[in-house]
């Protein structure tokens, strides 16, 4: 229906406006409960073998045109839908006299079951099997198809939430950009999104009521979602964008804002295979080189050549720029063969990052002296860092044994309130600081990461996150020192500008963000950006502070 | 019946392709086969679900069995199957 225009707020998470029709992502069939057995088995078998080749059809064919790494998936589930086994369950179970949505459901779960128990890999193909069921037991009762839709022109792809299964076929082809009712800033949906470059909104409320066929306009920077929207409001949006656009391909090479003053643009780089890549993207070198790859699934610590291969190759990968390494962050969430520690209830509040190093000195001092031999002669400018840093005391032991092992320049990461209340102390030992916003916020809001619930809590624009950036930006400012941002909340175009305004020297995030970050802070003066900082440091919450800044800047460009 | 042994050749185990592929084979022999590790119970080498429960690793043995017309040449042409590595195939 060409229905009224209606304006809903999401929270924008991959930039790019986009208008185009809704296609929604169904979800799973509920089986109603006391369905009566059918009176003809022989009709109910016959029904449901139809649906599972239906089924095995439509996920044969959708193999044919996935992404590599999703074809041996769909085509294993289109085996399953196949399965003779399977089926004489499923049949065997009508004939005993049970409604047939509901044997397929049982015969499924028992199968479901067998694989969780073995666990690994196959139990990963127990959510495959799932899906299957969930499939068939829609055919069956007349309802659309669960997973992907599919359609003949590209689509806004509405789901209430998208699991890594639904995604692993999305392809960036068909799908125009992507709203979410739930998730958050840091969840799949967002991930995804980003990397595959499809505008994104999500904690999109009231979306999911939104009918299919909707022509809709999606604004990935601001989080807007208008449905049929007016060409007025289409070419005000897109006029915005053209604009961001442009800066998008003019500027390359360091990060500067309109005034020409600078802010670092970093990488996050955290395997082996990343080096390469991340070494070929416009940046000036790496702002957080996660070091734990070295040191998981294996049985004893990596040996210090062992250590200083890699971290050679990374530093003449990025010779001439800087570089800095974090020392391993292991924990009760990460655990390590050789770093035997008691189980924690709360591994999250646990020993980890830098305090592993109190009950284990050398595997810390045998990475710096890896980085240290690494160092020399590669051209690289090397910085070292120690993650979860919590008092100065704790900075200053880094920072000595950083030095005495030959490395001049050693920081610590600002992850706990503490550590960016204090920053000042921090900072008369450690060289620089880097705010890692995921833990800081995580440990400011006291909401555990990995948990979906509550995602504002976890929003990177809460004004109490941006404050405790500002205290630490300022003690770095005092004391003639950097201050760094990694995470993911770098990488938000928007609130670079922000961070840049708070005082932070750079910032470092997927080499895929880049672009956007480097256009965005090319637009707005020093000036303008701190008015920004004070913008949302004025707002009550995370939402109505990206909703101003967004509103401000907007003005800015309009002007 | 006729029985023959053959190790799981491929290194992520019968897993994933390799049990797809399995089953497809057997599903296209002429006869019914079944597979067992040795001391397990026997299924049906056309289900995927039933071999993926196998859980059968690289290294590991397995012992096919089938009867009537052409159960020899099915059985050989399954055992070729498992003793090749899909994986190293792809790569």
């Amino acid at each position: 229906m060409a229905g009224a225009t209606v304006h809903l707020k999401g929270i924008g998470v991959s930039p790019g406006v986009v208008v185009g029709r809704v296609a929604k992502l169904s979800p799973p069939p509920v089986v109603p409960a006391g369905l009566s057995a059918s009176s003809d088995p022989d009709a109910d078998i016959q029904r449901t073998r139809d649906a599972l080749d239906r089924v095995r059809a439509e996920l044969g064919e959708r193999s044919a045109h996935a992404a590599s790494v999703a074809v041996d998936v769909l085509s294993a589930q289109a085996a399953m839908a196949a399965d003779p086994v399977l089926a004489a369950n499923i049949f065997g179970k009508i004939r005993d006299g049970k409604a047939a949505p509901e044997a397929v459901k049982d015969a499924l779960a028992a199968f479901g079951e067998q694989l969780l128990s073995i666990g690994g890999y196959l139990a990963e193909r127990a959510a495959d099997l799932e899906d299957i069921g969930n499939r068939v037991i829609s055919v069956l009762l007349g309802l659309p198809m669960p997973g992907l839709p599919i359609r003949d022109e590209p689509f806004v792809l509405l789901a209430q939430d998208l699991a890594p299964a639904d995604t692993a076929t999305l392809d960036a082809a068909n799908v125009l950009a992507i709203v979410t009712e739930h998730g958050g800033p840091t969840s799949h949906t967002a991930i995804i999104a980003k990397s595959l470059g499809i505008p994104a909104v999500v904690a999109c409320r009231g979306a999911f009521a939104i009918e299919d066929g909707t022509r809709m306009l999606v604004d990935g920077m601001t989080g807007a979602v208008v449905t049929e929207p007016s060409e007025a409001e289409v070419s005000e949006r897109v006029g915005r964008v053209a604009k961001r656009r442009a800066a998008v391909t003019e500027y390359a090479g360091p990060g500067r804002l309109s005034d020409g003053s600078r802010v670092q643009l970093l990488v996050n780089v955290g395997t082996s295979s990343d080096i390469e890549r991340a070494g070929q993207a416009d940046c000036e070198g790496v702002g957080l080189f996660r070091t734990e790859f070295l040191f998981l699934d294996r049985p004893s610590a990596p040996s210090v050549e062992e250590q200083r291969m890699t971290y050679r190759q990374l530093f003449e990968t990025f010779s001439g720029r800087k570089v800095v390494v974090r020392t391993l962050d292991a924990g009760a969430d990460k655990p390590l063969a050789f770093v035997r520690m008691a189980d924690e209830p709360n591994p999250a509040l646990g020993i980890r990052g830098f305090r592993t190093a109190r009950f284990y000195p050398e595997l810390l001092d045998d990475q710096l002296r890896a980085i240290s031999r690494a160092a020399m002669g590669s051209g690289a400018d090397v910085w070292v860092m120690a993650p979860m840093v919590a008092t100065p005391a704790e900075a200053a032991e880094f920072a000595k044994r950083a030095h005495e092992l030959g490395l001049p320049l050693a920081g610590a990461m600002v992850e706990v309130p503490a550590a960016a209340l204090r920053a000042e102390h921090l900072l008369s030992a450690a060289d620089f600081l880097s705010i890692g916003t995921n833990d800081l916020s995580q440990y400011t809001y006291a909401m555990d990461r990995e948990t979906g619930a509550l995602p504002e809590l976890l929003d990177p624009w809460q004004p109490g996150l941006l404050e405790l950036v500002r205290l630490t930006a300022q003690a770095g400012q005092r004391a003639g020192k950097p201050v760094g941002v990694c995470g993911e909340a770098a990488s938000f175009p928007q609130l670079a500008v922000v961070f840049a305004g708070l005082g932070v020297t750079s910032l470092s995030m997927a080499p895929v963000s880049l672009a956007e970050v480097r256009a965005e802070l090319s637009l707005y003066t020093a000036a303008q950006c701190a008015k920004a900082a004070e913008v949302a440091l004025a707002e009550r919450d995370g939402e109505s502070a990206r909703e101003a800044v967004g509103a401000y800047l907007d003005s800015v460009l309009q002007a | 019946m006729p029985e023959i042994h053959a190790t799981v050749a491929s290194t992520v185990g019968l897993h994933a392709r390799p049990a797809a592929l399995f089953a497809a084979a057997a599903a296209a022999s002429p006869v019914p086969i079944m597979v067992r590790k040795p001391g397990g119970e026997p299924v049906d080498a056309r289900s995927i679900l039933s071999v993926l429960t196998l859980d059968a690793r690289f290294g590991e043995e397995l012992i096919l069995a089938a009867e009537g017309p052409g159960a020899e040449e099915a059985l050989a042409a399954l055992v070729q199957v498992l003793e090749t590595n899909h994986d190293q195939a792809e790569a």
